[in-house]
């Protein structure tokens, strides 16, 4: 086997449920990108009274272990009312599988993502989500415990990779404890980017590693 | 498919070794294992050095080197290409101070240009086409009295595009500059004639001909000023230092004994088979690098909507082994080089699959992994989420 798959991500792999497309969704989101290697679309039927997910479908455009997680995930959540599936972490997706190589961690990151980002489209559409907040440090730390060092598979601000963050006008400055020439420098960049840039009152990410130079 | 069965198209990463050139080495482990540079205390070391004599010979005549001399032994293709960049960098320190080389080189030669540009060494990247060949323009334009080396590949491993080298040494050579090609993927395989090609260091490299890994070398034109490599004896005329791989030349050799025109034409006509196929069988297909002008065992295809990790474990557990530039698969997670230097998409570097082709492979082969990669799109592309519109 190229990559150390658990067999159960294998089996989800080749054989993943509940994939496809719904045409009477409720809510659907798309979260990644064909540029970015991997994307996600997840459609939900929701019933109005229980806020339960009735049906849950999804497409996916990437890795093994994308598809694996896009697969458990509508599995876990098919049935949960909107505030459990909103809970289901890409841990437990992770766990449910066997365990992901730490490489991989971010590519199951980015279906759990899709499953919070459709359920929040479904409040959105129906008049349940409160104000807008601001951006502020303890947001941008938030955000950025969805991206993972490729190396260890953990958040990369657990493993204090990220040494600290700024909010200042619009510009939210990370300041990253590795070097330019690290081997995921430029990956853990655009992943630290994709998380920051959509907030709404974001206008610049800027992304500082330990040999740049700092006006 | 059986299972059990597996169809091996990487050979650009490594070959399965001939059975005959084993058994040419085997005799060089028990019997004939002195040192070959011990000729002056014993006659075991003698007959030894008769061997690597007689395989460099071989190997010097299949260059069209002048002398067997300017053939030095070295581990491999990775050791070669460093020693080409940073020996030549050391014998003109202080004197010149200006490498070439293109955006689509080996990672041996990127690698060794880019630590010698934190010694303070100018590197220029030369740019490649939508096919990946380097602009010639530019290249003139790069050249500059600064210039100690300039190191362009004879053909690219990934995408299969062969320069038109006879071109560039031409253009090098004419400003006196010294030209290094790695033709580790195109050694018997591409026609290179070094009494006709003015190049002055080539790399080449056994296991990628059916050879034994870990031997290869450097040829090394007469009167080019490299520095010494390994330091530790007076071994391949005082260049690189250390015990000979004896079984290893032995092995290269007959290698190289082994190889035919013959093969190379039906490497070809495998090769085409599979382009033509693919793109006949799979809507949405596009080939990667030249259609002519390629290695003879290079096929190298983006398939939109279907990611290449998710290609490659479905191909893999059908017992079809091939490899993605897609960045799901990279060590870096950043997509293929050569193919972003080549101005393809994300995209389409995701959805990349290289099979590489050898003697060992038949057309029936061929047919089965057509068939089996069809299929393996088809389901991609039935869950993912791009494309589905257009149909």
């Amino acid at each position: 086997m190229p990559i150390p798959y658990s067999e159960k991500v294998i089996e989800h792999f080749k054989n993943p449920r509940n994939v496809g497309r719904m045409e009477d969704y409720d809510a659907k989101a798309t979260e990644g990108s064909p540029a970015c290697g991997d994307m996600v679309t997840l459609y939900l039927k929701v019933d109005e009274e229980t806020k339960t997910i009735k049906d849950i479908k999804f497409e996916s455009y990437g890795c093994a272990s994308n598809i694996a997680t896009g697969s458990i995930i509508t599995e876990l959540a098919k049935g949960k009312t909107l505030d459990e599936a909103r809970k289901i972490s890409w841990k437990a997706a992770a766990e449910e599988l066997g365990g992901l190589p730490a490489v991989k961690v971010h590519c199951s990151v980015l279906a759990v993502d899709t499953l919070r980002a459709a359920i929040r489209n479904y409040e959105e559409r129906h008049g349940l989500v409160e104000d807008r907040e601001p951006t502020t440090v303890e947001v941008v730390e938030k955000r950025l415990r969805h991206v993972m060092n490729p190396l260890t598979g953990l958040d990369i601000v657990k493993t204090h990779v990220v040494k600290k963050t700024d909010v200042n006008n619009g510009v939210v400055t990370v300041w990253v404890d590795l070097s330019r020439d690290h081997q995921f420098a430029n990956n853990i960049e655009q992943e630290i980017r994709e998380r920051l840039e959509p907030l709404w009152d974001v206008a610049e990410v800027r992304v500082i590693f330990n040999d740049d130079e700092e006006e | 498919m059986m299972q059990n069965e597996i169809i091996y198209m990487d050979n650009a990463a490594t070959t399965r070794v001939d059975p005959a050139v084993v058994e040419a080495m085997l005799p060089f482990f028990t019997e004939k294992y002195a040192v070959a540079s011990s000729q002056f205390s014993h006659s075991p070391g003698i007959e030894v050095r008769e061997a690597l004599d007689a395989a460099r010979a071989t190997i010097a005549q299949a260059l069209g080197a002048a002398k067997p001399e300017e053939v030095i032994f070295t581990s491999g293709e990775t050791e070669s290409n460093n020693w080409a960049l940073k020996g030549m960098a050391r014998a003109f320190r202080g004197k010149k101070n200006h490498l070439i080389i293109s955006k689509i080189e080996s990672r041996s030669v990127l690698d060794s240009a880019q630590a010698l540009e934190k010694e303070g060494v100018r590197v220029t990247y030369l740019d490649v086409d939508g096919e990946g060949f380097v602009n010639l323009d530019q290249l003139r334009e790069s050249i500059t009295d600064d210039t100690f080396l300039v190191s362009i590949q004879h053909a690219n491993e990934e995408v299969g595009t062969i320069q038109d080298i006879d071109a560039i040494a031409a253009i090098v050579k004419e400003r006196g500059v010294a030209f290094h090609t790695d033709a580790s993927h195109t050694f018997t395989k591409v026609p290179l004639d070094l009494a006709e090609t003015p190049a002055d260091l080539v790399t080449i490299t056994a296991h990628l001909i059916h050879g034994p890994k870990g031997i290869g070398a450097l040829y090394v034109r007469e009167g080019t000023p490299i520095a010494k490599w390994m330091h530790g004896g007076f071994m391949e005329f005082n260049l690189r230092g250390g015990v000979e791989n004896v079984p290893g030349a032995v092995g290269f050799a007959k290698a190289v004994e082994m190889t035919s025109a013959t093969q190379v034409e039906y490497i070809s006509s495998l090769r085409d088979r599979l382009i033509d196929g693919l793109m006949a069988r799979i809507p949405k297909t596009e080939l990667n690098g030249p259609r002519y002008r390629r290695l003879p065992g290079n096929v190298n295809v983006s398939f939109h909507y279907a990611e290449g990790e998710s290609t490659l474990l479905h191909l893999d557990m059908m017992g079809i082994a091939v490899v993605t530039g897609s960045a799901c698969f990279s060590r870096s997670l950043e997509p293929s080089y050569v193919l972003m230097a080549m101005g393809k998409t994300h995209e389409l570097a995701h959805g990349s699959i290289r099979y590489s082709l050898s003697r060992y492979n038949t057309s029936d082969e061929v047919d089965r992994v057509i068939e089996a990669t069809a299929e393996v799109i088809e389901t991609l592309r039935r869950i993912s989420p791009l494309g589905k519109d257009e149909k």
